[in-house]
């Protein structure tokens, strides 16, 4: 909901507060509620109930689509970002994150104060966090779900704060939870008196991730409940110290450009991305980024890369440290050269394209991209070299000029018969004077991309006296009611 | 070169004799004989260069690399893709579009130096201070060593020092009949005159194109000028600028 909000916010106006919405998402029968906003959720509607229930009763109801694939990738960048509070954090299930802060606490001055930042930092970012901290996982996840605000508890009132909690929140499934509601065991410390092996037998078939049994038994810390958190993404990254600071990055560039190379080479990886960045004695740093056509792991090629990069960086009054970082790294598998010495075609193109790139910009390098348009100015357009690849050109049956004129120009016409060709035309201060023409070819106005009221192009081939031919239009004809006399554009030469 | 008859003479059909055929002592067996040659433009904004440049590429599916600064771009139009298939060119098209000759020249000597691309154009407009003999003497070289054909089009200029090994000038000439319309443009003819270059003779010649040939060779054709003088002048007098 608060993602919705943030983004909505950018593109248009939010509805007023006091009107509910409700995020929609599809269900086995319709739409029903993924989530709901402070309004929504003050009128009574929670989660998981149809749409059409739910529009019945509140007509004022704001729906809109939700999007749980952009929410959970959300909250995984978000449980990486939190990892500035502890080594170890993991997403849980759709809307949660477990940290384990053991022995990370004291570091922000203490549990107390620690949760109040988590708080504090997580109102900056726009999202609400429901928090509570305790000494075991599955303690810590029911009392900030179904606890009362932030809760911190130690090991000893653990079980004094978990009696109160409704069963559900073991998160045992629906079955399970009403056979317990039927059974008068609606709290946790009402399951806690039960004796043990009654609960055994009665639940020895369910599975271990269901089971009340075993997830009480975690949730105060009877059994082990380790948690397993994904590995941090490995750093390529290559670095060098001086003794002191010099200005010219230039002669260590190719002890990094080696250095990286190697650990790339164990790995069986190559390069997309590279960045440089020098960190200079007045705390400031510099960066540049190159790009690669395909990935490498060749000192020599990024080391050609890098120096066409250096002439604008600023090293200031010195600097004492150089680093080298692969930001993007892709597969490459080791690859025997050819014998006998022959080179690789395609990698020395991917080569030069990075090379290219790298100097003159990536939009400067361009491959053609077709578009199906009867316009001659719209059929071709133009694709970053760089992270594409070359298409098949459309093959046309109609003659096109070798070179088109963007934007075409205007001309104009000293004599022509009224819907015929030009007999004589002026184009950058010299008159023409045809000798022969062919046409026209009738191009009409795209209307579902053009504004109302363009008109049509008449396109004549030319030729002039000294055997020239061009390719000009004339735009609109007279009395098509759309302004005044045609106007006459050149917009291309034949070979 | 052998006299003319009274109908011309064919002195060579096809681009592979422009580009193998070429009796130079030393490196008869370089396959392809990728040299630097420059095309000059005999008139303003007039495509025959490009053409003629696309017409004598490779036959190869290799990428070529289209180099070209701001000002050719705006004189003579931008290269126009869905024309290209008429010239039988199979590669795809690598645009470099910069806007100083300077960096139209590092990216070529770049290219020149690429064994994966079937041909590298570079267009440069006028003659700037850094299209210099030693520039051209420096591709020329890079262009030999690396195996890759280079061309260099350069429109409004008239002729400035060069290291090409063959210098070219190409004006558009009337067009050829059209087989349907009389009142309409036919197949292109330009006028081709090779004025300097090393290892064979230098001459003039029609060259016409014909897409519609069966093998490539066939299309790009060279027809060596008409030898009546006074014809050849009654020509370029019909030929004249109106205005």
């Amino acid at each position: 909901m608060d993602r919705w909000r943030r983004i909505t916010a950018q593109q248009r106006t939010l509805p007023d507060e006091t009107v509910p919405v409700v995020l929609a998402q599809a269900g086995r029968h319709g739409p029903v509620v993924y989530a709901v906003s402070a309004a929504a959720q003050r009128r009574g509607i929670s989660e998981g109930e149809r749409i059409v229930d739910v529009q019945a009763i509140h007509p004022d109801l704001h729906v809109e689509q939700a999007d749980a694939p952009g929410d959970r990738k959300l909250l995984d960048r978000v449980a990486h970002w939190a990892r500035r509070w502890c080594p170890w954090t993991v997403r849980d299930g759709a809307d949660g994150i477990v940290m384990d802060v053991t022995g990370a606490d004291h570091l922000f001055g203490g549990e107390t104060a620690m949760l109040r930042d988590i708080g504090t930092r997580f109102q900056m970012q726009g999202l609400t966090a429901r928090l509570a901290m305790a000494p075991t996982r599955g303690g810590a996840q029911m009392l900030a779900r179904f606890g009362a605000g932030r809760v911190i508890c130690d090991t000893e009132d653990l079980e004094m704060c978990l009696a109160p909690l409704p069963v559900a929140a073991l998160r045992i499934g629906a079955d399970t939870d009403r056979l317990l509601q039927r059974l008068g065991l609606k709290t946790l410390g009402a399951l806690m008196q039960v004796p043990r092996v009654a609960l055994m037998r009665r639940f020895d078939r369910l599975a271990e991730e269901i089971n009340p049994l075993v997830l009480l038994d975690r949730a105060l810390g009877r059994t082990a409940d380790p948690l397993n958190a994904p590995a941090d993404a490995r750093h390529w990254l290559a670095r060098v110290r001086l003794p002191e600071p010099v200005i010219d990055p230039l002669p260590h560039l190719e002890a990094l450009a080696q250095d990286l190379c190697v650990q790339l080479a164990e790995a069986e990886q190559g390069a997309r991305q590279l960045r440089l960045t020098i960190y200079r004695v007045d705390g400031e740093w510099r960066s540049r980024d190159v790009a690669t056509a395909s990935a490498s792991r060749d000192p020599a090629h990024l080391l050609r890369l890098l120096a066409g990069k250096l002439d604008g960086i600023d090293p200031g009054f010195g600097f004492d440290l150089l680093t080298l970082e692969a930001l993007r790294v892709e597969p490459l598998a080791l690859q025997q050269d050819h014998l006998e010495g022959r080179r690789d075609a395609q990698r020395d193109v991917a080569a030069l394209l990075d090379r290219l790139t790298a100097r003159l910009g990536p939009d400067k390098i361009t491959w053609s991209a077709w578009v199906q348009s009867h316009l001659p100015e719209r059929v071709e357009h133009a694709l970053p070299a760089l992270g594409h690849v070359a298409r098949q050109a459309p093959v046309l049956d109609r003659a096109r000029p070798l070179r088109l004129l963007e934007p075409p120009e205007e001309i104009a016409v000293l004599y022509a018969v009224p819907e015929g060709p030009p007999a004589r035309f002026r184009w950058r201060r010299v008159a023409y004077l045809t000798r022969r023409h062919e046409g026209p070819e009738r191009i009409a106005p795209e209307w579902w991309r053009d504004r109302p009221g363009t008109r049509l192009r008449d396109y004549y081939k030319v030729e002039v006296g000294d055997g020239r031919r061009f390719w000009i239009y004339r735009e609109g004809i007279l009395g098509d009611g759309r302004g005044g006399d045609p106007r006459w554009f050149m917009q291309g030469i034949f070979a | 070169m052998p006299p003319d008859s009274p109908f011309g003479q064919v002195i060579s059909l096809s681009h592979k004799h422009l580009v193998q055929d070429v009796p130079r002592p030393g490196d008869a067996a370089a396959p392809g004989a990728a040299v630097l040659r420059d095309v000059l433009a005999g008139g303003p904004f007039d495509a025959a260069p490009a053409g003629f440049v696309l017409a004598a590429l490779p036959d190869s599916a290799a990428p070529v690399l289209w180099v070209s600064d701001r000002m050719s771009r705006r004189e003579n139009g931008r290269l126009y893709g869905p024309a290209l298939a008429q010239f039988g060119l199979k590669g795809p098209i690598l645009r470099v579009e910069v806007s100083h000759p300077r960096d139209v020249l590092w990216a070529m000597e770049e290219g020149a130096g690429c064994a994966g691309l079937a041909a590298v154009v570079g267009e440069i407009h006028g003659a700037p201070e850094v299209l210099s003999f030693t520039a051209t003497k420096r591709l020329a070289l890079r262009a030999e060593t690396a195996q890759v054909p280079v061309w260099l089009i350069r429109s409004a200029d008239h002729g400035a020092l060069s290291a090409a090994r063959e210098r070219w000038r190409l004006s558009s000439l009337p067009s050829q009949m059209h087989p349907d319309n009389p009142q309409a443009p036919g197949l292109p003819q330009w006028e081709a005159e090779l004025f300097r270059a090393r290892g064979r003779a230098p001459g003039g010649w029609s060259a016409g194109y014909d897409s519609s040939a069966r093998t490539a060779a066939d299309r790009l054709r060279l027809v060596s000028r008409s030898g009546d003088g006074s014809l050849a002048e009654d020509h370029r007098a019909a030929a004249d600028v109106a205005g």
